[in-house]
């Protein structure tokens, strides 16, 4: 069983969000980063999947980014992936260039499963797993919380409004993993030492043209001040005319 | 002469806000073109879809695609489907929701078409035949605004963003049925579950009632059951991550960045200190209450309203005054 996590390095997501002099990109300063959320959740489920199959399979994590990249991709194998690639080169702004470039990597790979978290945590453009899909042919589910493979087919919990669906689709496929019950591991320093010695590989990325052009970033409005209504249930009544006659939401 | 088009989701062919919102886009869009909107519905075979609804909301012409396999969302039936259609058509403009549905599908859609997609925009113009959006970044901190550079642009608009405008149109109905071969698909779905029992979903409720770690217990969601219930049917759960990894609540009711993004009339927030990833996922409800006991929680930072106290004595009480109120209505 061979897998594929695409992953990438994204701002923390506790980080306080600045945009910079120029208006087009954000202050990096002070601002600390990380494996993107949904991104570990797919190594977590691409380490569980080989740990259950006694270890026999391969897990590769690939990423597209400059040389920073490589910290992230330590960190996955630290997790327990067996190698490492990355892809030297600027994410596009436009995820089907994106896409293009990891597709080009990816090309003629027989690895049963690709794996993606559902969306990054810096564009939340939530595109990038599918449109790999498509580019190299292969059949996809997003929104994936948990999974099982049996045989040449993995059988995936697909979260939607409302409720779950239980989805199969045939290997080798792509899955984009959203959040399930499994939490994803902390490296241990084992891991962070073994992860020294596994293979990393750099080679440049091929990312096309972007079609999406960026005019500019903002901050959303600030929220005007709010108001303490009052202390405990006593202050309910005027908060419950507030809403109603003010606020009009109930 | 330039043409728009929205797919439009429906359940058991009754069409809901997320396709009234993206046909009046599309109709806006292409008046603003100079050029028509049209609409693209895919059902089961016989499904009473009312397409011709959609007129009203400036759709000139609705194609309702019909065959067994499209029934349910099937990725490759819908992608095959669509992609036929859309490169038929020569669409200047293609609009999604960014429902689940919508935010599976586009992707696709756009790498089998060879065009880039802005997803889940929050404002959408066309300008000398440009189209330009704007989208939330980093789970809504920061906005970036991007000109699209392709045709067809391929855009999926987020839901409770853009209102239902309503605008007479023609609304004239074509049903079609596609050559779908069934047993080529690779992606098959197998059992359905709903976890709502008829309520709606938080992501589509337009009042959320949201519980964090100060409700103490998960016993204690009878207490917030109770609030939803009195605030009627368009009231959801919502949670935060602190309870749902505790395994408390389901993470279909998450709200946050690694949970839903919900951007609802009424977000009322029990228990909920505020974390920023909280934060990330509400901050845009049109009202914000707080209830917690601790009047230094960041939560009231992005409150509109707040109460600060025991939430066990808030919450019966605030339970009352609304059943209350909304009896006399």
């Amino acid at each position: 069983m061979n897998v594929i996590v695409c992953i990438k390095r994204v701002p923390d997501t506790e980080a306080r969000i600045r945009i910079d002099g120029s208006g087009s990109s954000i202050e990096t300063s002070g601002i600390k980063y990380d494996m993107s959320p949904y991104d570990a959740f797919a190594v977590e489920a691409a380490i569980r999947l080989k740990e259950g199959l006694q270890d026999e399979g391969d897990v590769s994590v690939l990423t597209l980014g400059d040389s920073s990249s490589s910290e992230t991709l330590r960190k996955a194998l630290a997790m327990g992936a067996d190698r490492a690639v990355l892809l030297n080169g600027e994410v596009s702004l436009d995820g089907l260039a994106t896409a293009k470039g990891l597709a080009a990597e990816l090309e003629g790979s027989e690895a049963d499963l690709f794996l993606f978290g559902i969306k990054a945590a810096d564009d939340d453009q939530q595109q990038v797993g599918q449109m790999v899909a498509a580019l190299s042919g292969r059949p996809c589910v997003s929104g994936v919380s948990s999974f099982e493979v049996d045989g040449r087919t993995a059988r995936c919990k697909r979260e939607v409004e409302g409720g779950s669906e239980i989805v199969e689709v045939d290997l080798p496929a792509v899955l984009c993993i959203t959040k399930g019950s499994n939490e994803p591991r902390l490296p241990a320093l084992k891991g962070i030492m073994a992860a020294k010695k596994k293979p990393l590989e750099e080679r440049p990325a091929q990312v096309s043209a972007s079609r999406v052009r960026l005019i500019g970033l903002s901050t959303p409005p600030p929220r005007a001040e709010g108001l303490i209504v009052g202390e405990g249930p006593d202050a309910v009544p005027e908060l419950v005319r507030i809403l109603r006659e003010d606020a009009h939401a109930i | 002469m330039a043409k728009v088009l929205a797919v439009a989701e429906h359940r058991d062919g009754q069409f809901g806000a997320a396709a009234r919102e993206v046909v009046s886009v599309a109709a806006r869009l292409a008046r603003d073109l100079g050029g028509t909107a049209q609409g693209v519905v895919l059902a089961g075979t016989g499904v009473p879809v009312e397409a011709s609804s959609l007129g009203a909301f400036g759709a000139d012409k609705i194609v309702v695609i019909e065959h067994d396999a499209l029934a349910d969302y099937n990725p490759e039936a819908w992608v095959s489907t669509l992609e036929d259609l859309i490169l038929a058509g020569e669409y200047g403009v293609v609009v999604f929701s960014a429902t689940t549905l919508g935010k599976d599908l586009a992707p696709r859609i756009a790498a089998h078409l060879d065009v880039p997609l802005a997803s889940d925009v929050t404002a959408v113009a066309i300008s000398d035949g440009v189209v330009s959006v704007t989208r939330p970044v980093f789970s809504g901190k920061a906005f970036a605004h991007l000109e699209i550079d392709a045709s067809p642009a391929l855009i999926s608009i987020r839901p409770n963003v853009f209102p239902s405008v309503e605008w007479a149109a023609e609304g004239e109905v074509t049903t079609v049925t596609p050559d779908l071969n069934v047993s080529d698909f690779r992606v098959r779905v197998v059992e359905r579950e709903s976890s709502s029992d008829g309520v709606v979903d938080v992501s589509e409720a337009s009042v959320i009632v949201s519980g964090g770690r100060g409700m103490k217990d998960p016993e204690n969601w009878s207490l917030l059951e109770s609030l939803r219930e009195a605030l009627g049917a368009d009231a959801a759960l919502g949670a935060s991550r602190a309870v749902v990894d505790a395994g408390w609540r389901p993470h279909g009711e998450q709200v946050g960045q690694t949970g839903k993004t919900v951007a609802p009339a009424l977000y009322i927030a029990v228990g909920i200190s505020g974390a920023v990833q909280h934060l990330a996922g509400m901050r845009t409800a049109k009202t914000i209450v707080a209830i917690n006991r601790d009047a230094d929680a960041p939560i009231f930072g992005v409150a509109d309203y707040g109460i600060v106290g025991d939430l066990f004595e808030v919450l019966p009480r605030l339970t009352d005054e609304i059943a209350d109120l909304r009896a006399k209505d």
